[in-house]
């Protein structure tokens, strides 16, 4: 079973060299500390950065720099400021190559559910809606169950959605799965963890084809 | 004629009850936190807040809003505030969520004239609900318009007699989309310069 730095490890093992990447707040902000040595990325910050550094040392903070999760951040050499506009321009054409957000609700579809729980919880989409209408490439990294224990891998989403047919890939701490046309394919199942588990959290449809090999951290 | 008040209780002497402003900042960085706190002291109500965020409950527009002063607040994530999910769980307040890249881009259209644009964000979702939808190149979007505000109020770093500004690092945000959103635009500035340094 993963914890949520062994998810962020596994998703950070999807990034490829050039990429321009958004990462959502949560675990999504920890995939930042696991960009392979040998590639290079460049993290979007749809405030109003391109080119965002990691936490800043304590006393170094600087409270004009902030991350879409208003944390206190850096910016590496290079990196350049804009305006929400233009954040969302880069986001909207499509020029930011993956996004890693974290969801309450996944589809076998790729639908998405993050931003509100009618009667309950009203935190509003941000941005996210704006990333996963966009998005070539989108991960979402999550718990495969909620609190009470009820899958969050469904045929259907039953909370109002952030997005439709649009999740590429899922990181949770029992699996790596991908979201295709027949539904949620079993890639990997994460150390220690055997199918049977994944299939009991798993209430949409789970496609296992031959033996699933176990995740390499 | 000049633009210069010498502190925000005067730059906002014409805003009044019910009227509808668009307020910059993202989170609590670029925030116009004076003339918010010269709002709260001028006691106007009933006002509609155009804001990415809705402040914290002792910091920003959540000062507004413990004070009754908000009737709407149209804005794109509100978490972080516990008066404001209060207010809007009991209905004492009305609140239109958006998508951030909309808001944006809903204020820079209407900061430049275009009255309304296409935008994929919020497809098959209940923000397009009795929006138009439109095919583009097989893909879905919807129609968003623009706002019609009475002041924008926004902050910079340095401004100068003109009117114009700078900013730093990441409180550009919507601070820069906002300007020229409202009939009318108060900027707040750090360091006041004469026209052209």
């Amino acid at each position: 079973m993963l914890d949520k730095n062994g998810i962020a490890k596994r998703i950070a093992r999807e990034l490829q060299d050039g990429f321009y990447v958004n990462l959502g707040i949560g675990i999504p902000t920890l995939v930042a500390n696991y960009v392979p040595e040998n590639i290079h990325v460049t993290f979007q910050s749809e405030n109003g950065m391109l080119g965002m550094g990691p936490f800043p040392f304590e006393g170094e903070e600087d409270a004009d720099v902030i991350n879409a999760g208003k944390q206190t951040v850096t910016m590496m050499p290079g990196g350049v400021y804009f305006d929400s506009a233009t954040s969302f321009a880069m986001i909207r054409g499509e020029h930011v190559d993956l996004t890693v957000l974290g969801a309450m609700e996944v589809s076998e579809t790729g639908d998405i559910a993050n931003w509100k729980i009618p009667g309950k919880m009203v935190k509003g989409m941000g941005g996210a809606m704006d990333l996963v209408a966009s998005a070539k490439n989108i991960i979402v990294a999550m718990q495969h169950v909620n609190k009470a224990g009820e899958s969050k891998l469904l045929p259907k989403c039953t909370l109002p959605l952030t997005g439709i047919a649009c999740v590429k890939k899922i990181v949770t701490e029992l699996a790596f799965l991908e979201v295709t046309a027949d539904g949620f394919k079993l890639i990997e199942r994460a150390p220690g963890v055997n199918v049977e588990d994944i299939q009991k959290a798993t209430l949409g449809k789970l496609i296992i084809e031959g033996e699933i090999p176990e995740m390499v951290i | 004629m000049s633009k210069i008040f010498q502190n925000a209780t005067e730059a906002l002497y014409d805003v009044g009850d019910n009227m509808t402003i668009i307020l910059g900042g993202f989170g609590l960085c670029g925030i116009p936190e004076n003339s918010i706190a010269a709002l709260v002291k001028k006691g106007v109500s009933g006002l509609t807040c155009i804001s990415n965020n809705a402040g914290v409950d002792d910091f920003g527009l959540g000062l507004l809003l413990k004070n009754h002063q908000i009737k709407k607040m149209i804005a794109s994530y509100v978490g972080e505030n516990a008066e404001f999910e209060r207010q809007l769980l009991s209905g004492e307040l009305e609140v239109e969520l958006i998508p951030q890249g909309t808001l944006a881009e809903r204020c820079r259209a209407t900061a430049a004239g275009i009255p309304a644009f296409f935008t994929p964000a919020g497809y098959g979702t209940e923000v397009a609900e009795g929006k138009e939808v439109r095919e583009f190149d097989g893909k879905m979007y919807i129609m968003e318009k623009r706002f019609h505000a009475d002041f924008s109020i926004i902050k910079a770093w340095k401004g100068d007699t003109n009117g114009n500004l700078i900013y730093k690092a990441a409180t550009r945000n919507f601070n820069l989309p906002m300007a020229g959103a409202g009939k009318i635009t108060i900027a707040e500035v750090e360091e006041l310069v004469p026209a052209g340094e």
